[in-house]
C-alpha cells in the first residue's frame, strides 16, 4: 500500500522507468526460482497479522466485554492525542531545518545537517531516560538548581514527557524526507511564478510548499507510525498508550486481552496508512520533463543568519546536547561507582549478531519479491509486495504477541529461540530492505541483461555477473538500515528473546526501567555508537550523490 | 534610446575568474524578436536570466521600456519586471491545471478580468479545450504551447524563450516553431529568444546575434550575418563554411583556386571561407588534382566532399543532374557570382 503510493507520487521519475519495464516484460512470466521464494516470504510476512485475526475472531464473548472495562477509548484517546502532537511538531520542526540546511547561506550547513538528523541513532527508550534523569522533579537540572532554592520542577511524566522524547528523537524522519525533496527541487518552477510576478512569499507558498506536501506527508507517515508503536518513551514516562497497556496486560499472563488490544492498536495503524493514502489524493506530483539541472539559488540569510543559527542550535542542545550530556553524566558516575563492565560484552555480542542476522535474512529475502515486482509485474507480484509491507505498519509489539501465540500453539519448538526473534524483526523490517532493493533493482536496466544474454550468458551468469553488483550498494543500504532498526527495536525483544538472552535494548530498559540509570549509561552509548556506523555510511551516500549530480 | 523595450549596455557578469558575459550591448525594438545564438556555455542563457532578474551583474545596466532594472548596485527582483519566461524544459507547475498554470500571473487582477485574459491565451495557443487537464497529460508540444501562454498571460513587456524547442524531436520541432511563430507575429510581442540551433536562430529572428564566450561577435539581420559574416567565428557557426588558406596583397587575395580581387588592405595570410553553393565542378582529366572524396546524397542535389591538391577539403552543393563519385577526378572553380570573404589568420576577424 505504501509502496505503490510512494511509486506513483516519486517526483524523479523511477515511476516511469517502472512503468516501460512493466510494459516490455508483462508477458514474461517469472521463473520459479524468483517465484516460489517469493511467494514463501509473502505467506511468512503474513503469518503475525493473519494469526492475530483469527485469535480474534475467534474470542469469546467475554473478551469483548473485557476490553470495554479496560476503558479502550481512553487509551486510544491517549495514543491518538500522542500521534497527533508529535507529528505535527516534528513537521513543524523539520521542513525549516530541511530549508535552512539545503537552500540557504547557513554557515557550517553541511555540519548543522548532520548533526540535526544525528537523533535518529538514539532510542526511545535511552532517550527516556536520559530525560527523566535530566528533566524530572528531582532530576540533574533541579540538582544544579538546588541552591537558588529551587527543590522541585514540574512534573515531566505523562504527556509533556513523552511529546517531547518522541519530538525531539522522531523529526529527523521529516527531515530526510523534506531535506531529498529540497534537492530534488527544480529552480525553474519557482523561477516562472517570479516572473509572472509573485513575490519570494507568494511563491514559496503556492509553488514551492505544495511539491514537498508528499515528502512532508511520507516524512510525517512514518513518525507517526513510530509514535504509535513507540514502547521505550511512552512507559519511561508512564504515558499508558497502547503499546504500554498491552505490555502490562501480557506481564500481567492476561494474553487475550493483550491480543484484543493488538488488534485495535493494528487498526489504529491501518487508519494511519489510509489517511496518508487519502491525502495524496489524485494529485500525482512528478515532473513532466527531464527538468533543470541547475543547482537552486542559494537563499541569502543577511541578518537573520543569527536567528537560524540560534534556532539550529538550540534544537541540537535538545535533541543531542542533553542527551549526550546527561550519557555523560551518568557514565562517569558508573565507573566511578565500579559498575561491572563485564556484561556489556554479552549484550553487545548479542546486539550484532541477531542485527546482523536480521539484515541479512530482511535483504537476501527482499530480493526474489523486488525481482518480481520489477522484472516481472503482475497482481501477484503487487499482491506479494503489499503483504511484504504489511510490518510497516505493524507495531514490533503486535508482531511479537501474535508469534508467541502462534509458536505456543504450533511450534513449540521455535518458542524461546532466537530465531522465533528474528523472524520477528524481518517482518518488522523487511520494508526497509525491499525499499533498497527494489529502487536499485529499478535503476538497472534491463537492456543490460539482454545484453549479457545477447553475449551467452545464461540466467543466473547474468545474475551473478551484471545484476547483483550493480545493486550491491542498494542491498548494502538496505543491511545498513535494517541494523540501525534492529538494534534500536525493544519490545518484540524483551518479549521473544529466549530467557536470560541479553542485548544491549534489554539491559538498557532493564537497567533505567528500575531507575538505575548509572547502569544503563554504558550500554547506551555502546548502542548510540553501534548505530551511528549505518548513519555514518548514509551521510556518506548523500555527499556522494549531491557531488556527482553536481558534476 | 526609450523606444527600445529591452536595452542593454556593457552587461558583465563573473563566476569567480570566468567571464560568462563580456560587455555584452544589445537593443531590442518594441514588437521585434532577437535571436541569441551561440554554442553551449557561450552565455547566452545567463544574459537571458539577467534580464529577467534572476542573476545579479557585475558591470553595465539593463534597461525595460525606459525604466533602469539592473545596474552593479541594485536589481529589481523578476515579480516586478514584467518579463515572461519561457524555460527550456517548461517549469508548469505540475500541481495546478493548465487554466490554473495559465492564470497565475494573473492574480493581481478582478476574477472576471483574470478569466477573460486566461481564456483569450489559451485561445491564441489553440488549447482552451484542455483548460482542466493537467501539464502530465499533455504531450510535449501541448506543453511547449501551455508554458508560452502562460508567459504572455500577463502581457510582459518582453517575453524571453530560453531554448525552448530544445526538449521536442526533430519534426515536432519544425512544427512548433512555426505555430510558435506565428502565435509571437499575431500578439506583436518582443521577444529575445535563446537557442544554440542556428537554423532555428535564422527562422525566428528580425535581428541575431552571434554570440561566442559571452561576448557578442555580430549583430544583424539573418540575411546580414549569414552572407556577410564578420568574423571567421560568426561564418563557420551559421552554416556549412569551408576556409582556404590564402594570402592577401594590394588588393587581391590569391588562393588554391585562383587569384580574386579583394578589398583588403596591407598584406599577410587570411583564411577565405567557401560554402558549398559558391563551388563548381566540372569533370577532369586529371590536371586539376582534385579528387571527389565523398558523395552525400540530399535529395534535389548532391552534397560532395572535394580534396584539393593542397589536402584542404572543401564541400561543393551540386544539383542532381551533374553527379560525381567517389575517386572521380574533378575541376574545381568558384562559381561566377562568389565573392571572397577574408578572415585575418589571427585572431579571425573580417580583413577590410
Amino acid at each position: 500500500m505504501i509502496a505503490s503510493a510512494q511509486q506513483t507520487t516519486d517526483p524523479t521519475g523511477g515511476d516511469d522507468a517502472h512503468f516501460r519495464q512493466g510494459r516490455r516484460w508483462s508477458s514474461k512470466r517469472p521463473p520459479l526460482a524468483i517465484l516460489v521464494p517469493a511467494v514463501c516470504v509473502g505467506i511468512a510476512m503474513l503469518l503475525p497479522l493473519a494469526y492475530l485475526v483469527i485469535r480474534g475472531a475467534e474470542a469469546s464473548n467475554d473478551a469483548w466485554d473485557i476490553l470495554f472495562r479496560v476503558r479502550t477509548l481512553h487509551h486510544i484517546g491517549r495514543t491518538a492525542l500522542l500521534v497527533i502532537l508529535v507529528t505535527a511538531s516534528s513537521a513543524l520542526l523539520a521542513v525549516p531545518i530541511a530549508w535552512l540546511t539545503t537552500q540557504t547561506d547557513l554557515p557550517f550547513r553541511r555540519a548543522w545537517a548532520v548533526l540535526a538528523a544525528l537523533p535518529l541513532v538514539v532510542p526511545t527508550f535511552v532517550g527516556g531516560f536520559l530525560f527523566v534523569s535530566a528533566l524530572g522533579p528531582r532530576g540533574i537540572l533541579q540538582q544544579a538548581l538546588e541552591p537558588l532554592g529551587i527543590d522541585r520542577l514540574p512534573e515531566i511524566y505523562g504527556l509533556p514527557g513523552a511529546f517531547l522524547v518522541l519530538t525531539l528523537l522522531s523529526y529527523p524522519y521529516v527531515l530526510l524526507t523534506v531535506r531529498s525533496a529540497f534537492q530534488s527541487i527544480d529552480p525553474t518552477f519557482e523561477e516562472s511564478a517570479r516572473t509572472l510576478g509573485h513575490g519570494r512569499m507568494s511563491a514559496a507558498l503556492r509553488i514551492t510548499l505544495p511539491q514537498l506536501r508528499p515528502a512532508i506527508t511520507s516524512g510525517s507517515l512514518l513518525v507517526a507510525l513510530y509514535t504509535l508503536s513507540d514502547f521505550g518513551a511512552v512507559s519511561l514516562m508512564r504515558f499508558p498508550t497502547f503499546t504500554w497497556v498491552i505490555y502490562q496486560q501480557y506481564q500481567a499472563f492476561d494474553r487475550s486481552i493483550a491480543g484484543m488490544l493488538s488488534i485495535v492498536l493494528v487498526c489504529m495503524a491501518f487508519a494511519v496508512v489510509l489517511l496518508d493514502a487519502y491525502t495524496r489524493g489524485r494529485l500525482r506530483y512528478y515532473r513532466v520533463d527531464a527538468g533543470s539541472s541547475r543547482a537552486p539559488d542559494v537563499v541569502r540569510l543577511g541578518r537573520w543568519k543569527w536567528v537560524a543559527v540560534i534556532f539550529l542550535a538550540f534544537v541540537v542542545t535538545m535533541a543531542l546536547g542533553i542527551p549526550a550530556g546527561v550519557l555523560l553524566y551518568w557514565l562517569i558516575r558508573g565507573v566511578l561507582a565500579g559498575e561491572p563492565l563485564l556484561a556489556l560484552w554479552s549484550a553487545t555480542a548479542n546486539s550484532l549478531a541477531v542485527s546482523g542476522a536480521a539484515a541479512v535474512v530482511s535483504v537476501v529475502c527482499s530480493i526474489p519479491i523486488a525481482a518480481m515486482v520489477v522484472r516481472y509485474p503482475s497482481t501477484l507480484a503487487r499482491l506479494i509486495e503489499r503483504v511484504s509491507f504489511i510490518g510497516f505498519a505493524l507495531p514490533g509489539i503486535v508482531v511479537a504477541l501474535s508469534l508467541v501465540f502462534f509458536a505456543v500453539n504450533y511450534a513449540r519448538p521455535m518458542y524461546q529461540t532466537v530465531w522465533l526473534l528474528i523472524f520477528a524483526y524481518v517482518v518488522l523490517f523487511l520494508p526497509a530492505a525491499l525499499g533498497a532493493t527494489r529502487s536499485s533493482l529499478l535503476r538497472v536496466s534491463p537492456e543490460l541483461e539482454d545484453a549479457a544474454r545477447g553475449l551467452g550468458r545464461t540466467h543466473l551468469q547474468t545474475m551473478r555477473a551484471i545484476t547483483l553488483p550493480l545493486i550491491a550498494p542498494g542491498m548494502l543500504m538496505g543491511m545498513a538500515l535494517v541494523f540501525l532498526v534492529t538494534m534500536k527495536e525493544l519490545p518484540a525483544t524483551l518479549i521473544l528473546g529466549p530467557l536470560g538472552f541479553k542485548t544491549l535494548a534489554t539491559s538498557i530498559w532493564n537497567a533505567s526501567s528500575e531507575a538505575f540509570f548509572a547502569q544503563a549509561a554504558a550500554p547506551a552509548l555502546v548502542l548510540i555508537m553501534l548505530s551511528s556506523l549505518p548513519m555514518a555510511f548514509f551521510v556518506t551516500q548523500e555527499f556522494r550523490a549531491a557531488t556527482a549530480s553536481k558534476s | 534610446m526609450t523606444e527600445f523595450a529591452v536595452h542593454c549596455a556593457g552587461l558583465t557578469k563573473r563566476y569567480g575568474d570566468v567571464k560568462a558575459v563580456d560587455g555584452v550591448d544589445l537593443a531590442v525594438g518594441s514588437g521585434e524578436t532577437l535571436s541569441i545564438v551561440g554554442p553551449s556555455g557561450s552565455g547566452k542563457t545567463t544574459i537571458l536570466r539577467i534580464i529577467a532578474g534572476f542573476e545579479a551583474i557585475d558591470a553595465g545596466n539593463v534597461v525595460l521600456q525606459g525604466v533602469s532594472v539592473s545596474t552593479p548596485q541594485t536589481v529589481i527582483p523578476p515579480e516586478r519586471r514584467r518579463v515572461g519566461f519561457v524555460f527550456q524544459e517548461h517549469a508548469l507547475f505540475p500541481h495546478k491545471t493548465v487554466a490554473e498554470n495559465v492564470s497565475f500571473g494573473l492574480h493581481k487582477m478582478p476574477a472576471n478580468e483574470r478569466r477573460r485574459r486566461q481564456e483569450e491565451a489559451l485561445d491564441l495557443v489553440h488549447l482552451s479545450r484542455y483548460a482542466r487537464r493537467y501539464p502530465h497529460e499533455l504531450s510535449g508540444g501541448e506543453r511547449q504551447r501551455v508554458a508560452l501562454a502562460r508567459a504572455m498571460a500577463p502581457k510582459p513587456s518582453v517575453l524571453l524563450l530560453d531554448e525552448p524547442f530544445s526538449g521536442l524531436d526533430a519534426n515536432l520541432r519544425l512544427r512548433i516553431r512555426e505555430e510558435v511563430k506565428t502565435i509571437l507575429a499575431a500578439s506583436g510581442a518582443t521577444v529575445i529568444f535563446v537557442t544554440h540551433d542556428q537554423e532555428g536562430a535564422l527562422f525566428m529572428g528580425d535581428t541575431i546575434a552571434i554570440i561566442n564566450q559571452g561576448k557578442i561577435e555580430q549583430t544583424g539581420t539573418p540575411q546580414q550575418v549569414f552572407h556577410a559574416p564578420v568574423t571567421k567565428f560568426a561564418a563557420r557557426f551559421l552554416g556549412a563554411t569551408d576556409f582556404l588558406h590564402g594570402r592577401y596583397q594590394g588588393g587581391r587575395v590569391e588562393t588554391e583556386l585562383g587569384v580574386f580581387p579583394a578589398d583588403v588592405a596591407g598584406s599577410g595570410e587570411c583564411e577565405v571561407m567557401t560554402r558549398p553553393d559558391d563551388i563548381d565542378l566540372a569533370p577532369s582529366n586529371g590536371g586539376s588534382g582534385a579528387v571527389v572524396l565523398s558523395r552525400t546524397f540530399q535529395g534535389i542535389s548532391n552534397l560532395y566532399g572535394v580534396k584539393l591538391p593542397s589536402g584542404a577539403v572543401l564541400r561543393a552543393q551540386r544539383p542532381h543532374h551533374e553527379s560525381y563519385a567517389p575517386g572521380d577526378k574533378v575541376d574545381v572553380r568558384p562559381s561566377p557570382h562568389y565573392v571572397p570573404r577574408c578572415f585575418a589568420a589571427d585572431d579571425g576577424r573580417l580583413l577590410q
